[in-house]
Order: C-alpha cells, then sequence, then structure tokens
C-alpha cells in the first residue's frame, strides 16, 4: 500500500438502531458506505443538507462511535476495520477466495491513544464544547496532560500560551473562564485545544455554522493560516457551499448517508454532474443580484425521506428529475467522469 | 468650534461639540477590557450571602456547633453525671426547672458561701443536667445528620456515576436494583435492620475505637448507608445522563482523556452543585429519621442521649415537666428548618436550572 494518502476511508458504515415498536429496532442508516481518501495538508469539504450523516462520517472516522462496518486507514496503517472489506489485488480487482467469494479483510481494532495525537477534532457550538468549569489554560492544556507533552509546570504554561497566540487569543485570557468570552473567541479556544497534540488531520464539524457571518470570515481565514503554518489536513464539514468552497482543495457532496459526488473544488462548483449536486448549487445565494436573477433555480419536489425507510437503488430517485427503473433496482457507484471527478449516478 | 456652531434654535437638540473632547488611547483601552472575571462558585456564593434566610440559617447552625463545643468545656456537668456535691448524690435534684437549684444545693451554698453553676434547663427524672443532655443529644444529632448524608453521597455518587456513565445494559442492572431498593418500606427494614445489627455489632466492635460510639449509632450509619443512597444514586445518574451529552465530554474523548478523568474533571464538577443541593437536604431528613427511631427506642444506647430519646423520656412526664419536652424539640425543629432553610438557599444560588 502507497502512502500516498494520510486518511483512507473505504466502505465506511455507521447504523444506529432505533427502537421502532416493543422490542423491535430497524437499524438507521447514518453512513451507508461511503469512501473517501485524503492527502497530508488537503483540505476535503464535505457538504450536505442537515441530517444526511456528515457529522457522523467525522465521528466515526474518528473512533467516537465504533463502526458498523468499513476500515479506516491512517498512513497505510489500518486504525479499524469492521472485516467486511474485500481484500484488492494489485490491479484494484477483488480476489475471489476458494468458495467463489471475495476475500475479506481481518476484523483490526487498535488502541486509539496514540492516533488521538494525530487526529482531531473542532466542534460546531462553542457554547457546548468548552467546560463551563475549566479556565482556558486547563482546557487547552488537557491534550497536553492526558498525553503527557510537557516535563514540568512552566513549560506547560508556555505551551499553552503559545497556542493561544497561534490562535489569536490574549495571554491575559489563560486564567479565564469559557462563558466570558464571545463565539468566535470560544472556536479559537476549541482549536487551540486541537492543536496542542500538533495533529497532522482535523475533522472540522462545521466550526463556522454557529458563528456570525463577520466571525466566520475570520475563523476560516484563520484556519487557512493554520494550514500553511502546520501543513494540517482538514475534512471540513460544513453546509454552507460558498464558505466550504473557500476553504477545501476537494468538494464531496452528500445525500441520506451516502456520496454522490467527490470532486476539485473548483470542478465541482463550475461543473457539477450530479443532479442532486446541481439543485444544491442553483440554491446557493449570490452576492450580485444581477446573477441573481440571471440565474435558473432548480428546486427538487417532495422532502428528503426518513433515513429509516431510505428508497431502494439511488437514495436520491424519489426527487430526481432524470430517474429511472434502473435507479430504484440498483444502487450506482462513484465513478470517474475523468480528472478525479467522481459522481454516483446512473443517467448523468 | 463656538463661533462655528449656527445659532442655535430655542428648541433645536443639536449638540455643542464643543462640550466635548475625543477620548485618548489610555481611555479607549480601558473599554476593552474583560469585565471582573468570576468563577461559576464565587457567583453562587455571592447570590447565597444576599439570600437573608440562607445567611441566617448559616448564623444560627454556626452558632450551634459553636454552641457544642464550647458548653461542655465551660459547664462543669457531664451528660451522664447525677448532680452530687463532693462526691454525694444529690437526690432532692432530680426534675428542676430551669434555672432552678435543689434545696441540698441551696443548703451547701449558704454553708460554704460559694455560687454554683446554675443548670439552665434544669435536670432530669435522674437529677442529670438537662442543658447538658440536650447539648450531647445535639451532638449526636448533628453527627448522625452529617455522617449519614457523607455515607449516601459518598455511595449515590459512586454508584449514580458509574451507572449514569457506563449506560446500556450496565445502567439497567444497576438502576433496578436501586428501584427494589427504593420499593422496599424503609421504617420497616430501618427497624429490623438496627435490631439486628444490634445485636450482631455488640460483640464485634468491642475494644475498638466504635465502642465508644455504641453499636446503635454505628447501626444507624450502616442503615442510612444501606437504604437511603438510592435517591441521591438516581439523581447523580439523571444528571450524568444529560451532561455526558454535552460536546465538551465529545472532545475530551477525541483527546483520549479515559472514562475515569472525564467523570472526575468534566462530568463531575459540572454536576457538584446538585449534590451539593442534595446532601445539604439530606442532613435535616437523616436527623429527623435518627429523632423519630430514637424516639422509638431503637437508636443511640443509654445514658448517650439524642434528641430524640430525649424526647421519648420527656413524654411520660409531659403534664408535670412540659419543659423538658420542649427544649429537645426545639433544637430539632432550629437544627431541621436551618438546613432546609439552606439547602433551599443553595439551590436557588447553584442550580443552574434556576439561575438568570
Amino acid at each position: 500500500m502507497s502512502n500516498e494518502y494520510l486518511i483512507e476511508v473505504e466502505h465506511l458504515k455507521q447504523y444506529f438502531p432505533v427502537r421502532t415498536g416493543f422490542a423491535k429496532t430497524t437499524p438507521l442508516k447514518a453512513v451507508d458506505d461511503i469512501s473517501f481518501a485524503i492527502k497530508p495538508g488537503e483540505t476535503l469539504g464535505l457538504v450536505g443538507e442537515s441530517g444526511c450523516g456528515k457529522t457522523t462520517v467525522g465521528r466515526t472516522l474518528l473512533q467516537l462511535y465504533k463502526p458498523t462496518g468499513g476500515r479506516v486507514k491512517y498512513e497505510g496503517k489500518t486504525i479499524f476495520d469492521a472485516g467486511d472489506v474485500p481484500e484488492l489485488d494489485a490491479e484494484g480487482k477483488p480476489i475471489i477466495g476458494a468458495n467463489g467469494k471475495p476475500v475479506l479483510s481481518k476484523p483490526v481494532s487498535v488502541n486509539m491513544l496514540p492516533y488521538r495525537k494525530k487526529m482531531q477534532m473542532v466542534f460546531q457550538d462553542p457554547y457546548s464544547s468548552l467546560n463551563p468549569r475549566m479556565t482556558v489554560e486547563d482546557i487547552i492544556g488537557e491534550p497536553l496532560d492526558v498525553h503527557k507533552l510537557y516535563a514540568n509546570k512552566a513549560e506547560r504554561r508556555e505551551k499553552i500560551l503559545r497556542l493561544m497566540e497561534l490562535v489569536g487569543l490574549n495571554a491575559e485570557h489563560a486564567t479565564r473562564y469559557a462563558h466570558e468570552f464571545s463565539g468566535g473567541q470560544r472556536q479559537r479556544i476549541g482549536i487551540a485545544r486541537a492543536l496542542a497534540v500538533d495533529p497532522r488531520f482535523i475533522v472540522c464539524d462545521e466550526p463556522v455554522s454557529a458563528l456570525d457571518v463577520s466571525i466566520q470570515a475570520q475563523v476560516v481565514n484563520m484556519f487557512e493560516d493554520l494550514q500553511h503554518k502546520l501543513g494540517v489536513a482538514y475534512l471540513f464539514i460544513a453546509h454552507d457551499l460558498l464558505v466550504v468552497n473557500h476553504i477545501s482543495d476537494r468538494i464531496a457532496v452528500m445525500y441520506l448517508g451516502k456520496m454522490m459526488e467527490l470532486a476539485d473544488a473548483d470542478d465541482l462548483m463550475n461543473s457539477p454532474i450530479h443532479p442532486y449536486t446541481q439543485s444544491l448549487l442553483s440554491a446557493v445565494p449570490m452576492p450580485d443580484p444581477k446573477i441573481a436573477r440571471q440565474r435558473k433555480r432548480i428546486v427538487l419536489e417532495g422532502d428528503v425521506p426518513s433515513p429509516l425507510k431510505a428508497p431502494s437503488g439511488c437514495p436520491f430517485r424519489t426527487r430526481c428529475p432524470y430517474a429511472t427503473e434502473q435507479c430504484a433496482a440498483e444502487r450506482p457507484q462513484l465513478t470517474d467522469r475523468g480528472n478525479g471527478h467522481m459522481v454516483a449516478c446512473w443517467n448523468k | 468650534m463656538t463661533e462655528k456652531m449656527p445659532k442655535k434654535n430655542l428648541f433645536s437638540s443639536q449638540i455643542n461639540l464643543s462640550k466635548f473632547t475625543p477620548a485618548s488611547e489610555d481611555e479607549k483601552r480601558q473599554k476593552e477590557v474583560m469585565s471582573e472575571s468570576t468563577t461559576f462558585f464565587k457567583d453562587g456564593m455571592k447570590k447565597l450571602m444576599r439570600n437573608p434566610l440562607a445567611v441566617g440559617s448559616i448564623i444560627v447552625l454556626v452558632l450551634l456547633i459553636v454552641t457544642i463545643i464550647v458548653a461542655p468545656m465551660i459547664v462543669p456537668y457531664g451528660y451522664e453525671e447525677i448532680n452530687n456535691i463532693d462526691g454525694r448524690r444529690d437526690r432532692t435534684a432530680a426534675n428542676l426547672g430551669p434555672f432552678q437549684y435543689s434545696e441540698t444545693e441551696q443548703q451547701w451554698m449558704e454553708e460554704t458561701g460559694e455560687s454554683r453553676f446554675p443548670h439552665i434547663f434544669g435536670t432530669d427524672s435522674l437529677g442529670r443536667d438537662y442543658f447538658m443532655r440536650v447539648i450531647y443529644g445535639t451532638r449526636v444529632s448533628l453527627a448522625v445528620g452529617f455522617f449519614a448524608s457523607i455515607l449516601v453521597m459518598i455511595i449515590g455518587v459512586l454508584y449514580g456515576s458509574i451507572a449514569g456513565y457506563a449506560g446500556g445494559k450496565v445502567d439497567l442492572i444497576m438502576m433496578r436494583i436501586c428501584d427494589i431498593i427504593y420499593s422496599l418500606p424503609d421504617l420497616l427494614m430501618v427497624i429490623l435492620l438496627s435490631v439486628v445489627l444490634d445485636e450482631t455489632l455488640g460483640s464485634a466492635i468491642e475494644g475498638t475505637v466504635f465502642a465508644s460510639l455504641g453499636s446503635n449509632m454505628l447501626a444507624l450509619f450502616i442503615v442510612f448507608a444501606l437504604l437511603y443512597w438510592v435517591g441521591m444514586a438516581r439523581l447523580v445518574r439523571g444528571q450524568i445522563l444529560t451532561i455526558k451529552e454535552n460536546e465538551y465530554v465529545l472532545a475530551a474523548r477525541t483527546i483520549g482523556t479515559k472514562p475515569p478523568r472525564i467523570l472526575r474533571k468534566h462530568i463531575l464538577p459540572n454536576c457538584l452543585s446538585v449534590i451539593i443541593i442534595s446532601v445539604a437536604l439530606q442532613v435535616p431528613s437523616a436527623i429527623f429519621t435518627e429523632s423519630y427511631l430514637s424516639f422509638l427506642g431503637l437508636g443511640v444506647s443509654a445514658p448517650m442521649p439524642s434528641l430524640g430519646s430525649l424526647a421519648n423520656s420527656a413524654r411520660g412526664a409531659l403534664t408535670s415537666y412540659p419543659h423538658q419536652l420542649v427544649f429537645p424539640a426545639i433544637m430539632i425543629c432550629l437544627i431541621v428548618l436551618a438546613f432546609n432553610l439552606l439547602g433551599d438557599g443553595l439551590r436557588d444560588a447553584f442550580d443552574p436550572k434556576l439561575r438568570r
């Protein structure tokens, strides 16, 4: 296996049991068979509407939930494998075993503690992601405590102050409590906490959606600066397409727990292929009213189906203007349409 | 500036700019300074101190505690000591009223010309100084209240936090055990346990430090520990179930923090206020339980008095010497009321749901 990628996710599945009757549970397929990979220092944007499983992808990837299926690799080393991923040969074809079925991987589950230093997360809500009973110094210092990253008190303090400076916080704020800060400042504290262990990969779970637009720009720019300085890779989860486009190298679009399209950011914004992406992009507000008036808005019929009763085949077929019988019968896989533009659709 | 101003109309609201000076750099910086840093605890204490009932209760409790510590050093009588003069038993000292001297005492004072320390609350039917008996009874009751509450807190918090944090099947089984204990009729259990433990403990503790406490007192603690932690465990579990859904707990897990540290650093500090309030309200209920057990004759063993047993023994002579019932009853009321008001004050000051 090449180590070209920092993070590789293969056939990741996360089902939550939902009680639907007395002693009866139905799996809610929050994330259903998603594969992607992130290079070192790259930003992958992940967009989709509320409830499509974006956050679950990020959390499952970090093993905060135990995945139902799939494999996660960090720098080529498997950190989780549910044992249901088909093994591939050198050409990328599934290896067929003696019994005629594909050979599956072996289940793996490693101690995550060393990887917690490499993979971190920034949370959506800056108000609930900081413990109200801890000072800023202790919040940022906790990763240092847990991983024992300092020799003495002075070194701990020095590291904390350096982190605070890195995210643009005043050193005199160290002894204050989280509730004394504004949303933007709190998000900076959260970012400093994630950076404390010097990670190579950060899951940013809608880090700016709870902030004012003016603060959003500051925080997004800070994410970019930090990437230039530290070379971290991001999985940037958001539902604001413009923000994602601004920061991402590549963008993935999710719908009902499945990936619809994955392409370079400019490529996806300028020439979306999947009908869902097209309608999503047509809904992005344009700052210029002249362009906005000329644009054709694609309005989808109906609502998002309940993830408990996801449609057969392609999950989007119930609302897709191009849907055919094939869409209901068989689920389209992500296929390369040239230049790494991956689309899961039969008709486009 | 003033010259440039147009002539002001009588009703014009135009501001005369000459009366204003621009803020200096120093003054501008002052605006940026954040408000005084306050912690949750400091803020709560400030609120508590503004509550007159809570402050009154604190004062009453502090006075009570000082009294029960200091009084035995000043008053020359013991709680189990029958009134005597120069080693001779004073047979006339039974059932004296407050500040009353017995005939023998009066005789002795006249003969020697010295004065005797007054019997502030009078004496009981055996001629023991009643003030000292009430003081020691208060000591016993407060000790039972505090230790029982601490026992309840330790067991309840441990049990509740494990059940709440583990969740799932562990939680289910642990909470069903709680339900079973909760459904036992507690008065019956208390009586049965006190009787059984009294017999088995009596011989076991002989010669140890516990012997001075008396097996009945220990039995009381064990009864409290076994039966009354359930409410605390449920409360803590409920709190933890809500707190563990916060993103900062998830953040701690992302960092790699181990569950014991998450509980200690993130979850328990955030339900501490609820625990403190519940302990403060547990103290009067423990004192009350101790009192009625003693009243039923199941509490501490004689000659050690408790407020309940004092009230019980005063019952017989209620018509002749009502003050013997009044003093311990007032003491019980005072303690229970003070703790209840303090608990309410703590809740108003610290409960996050009632704040702001």
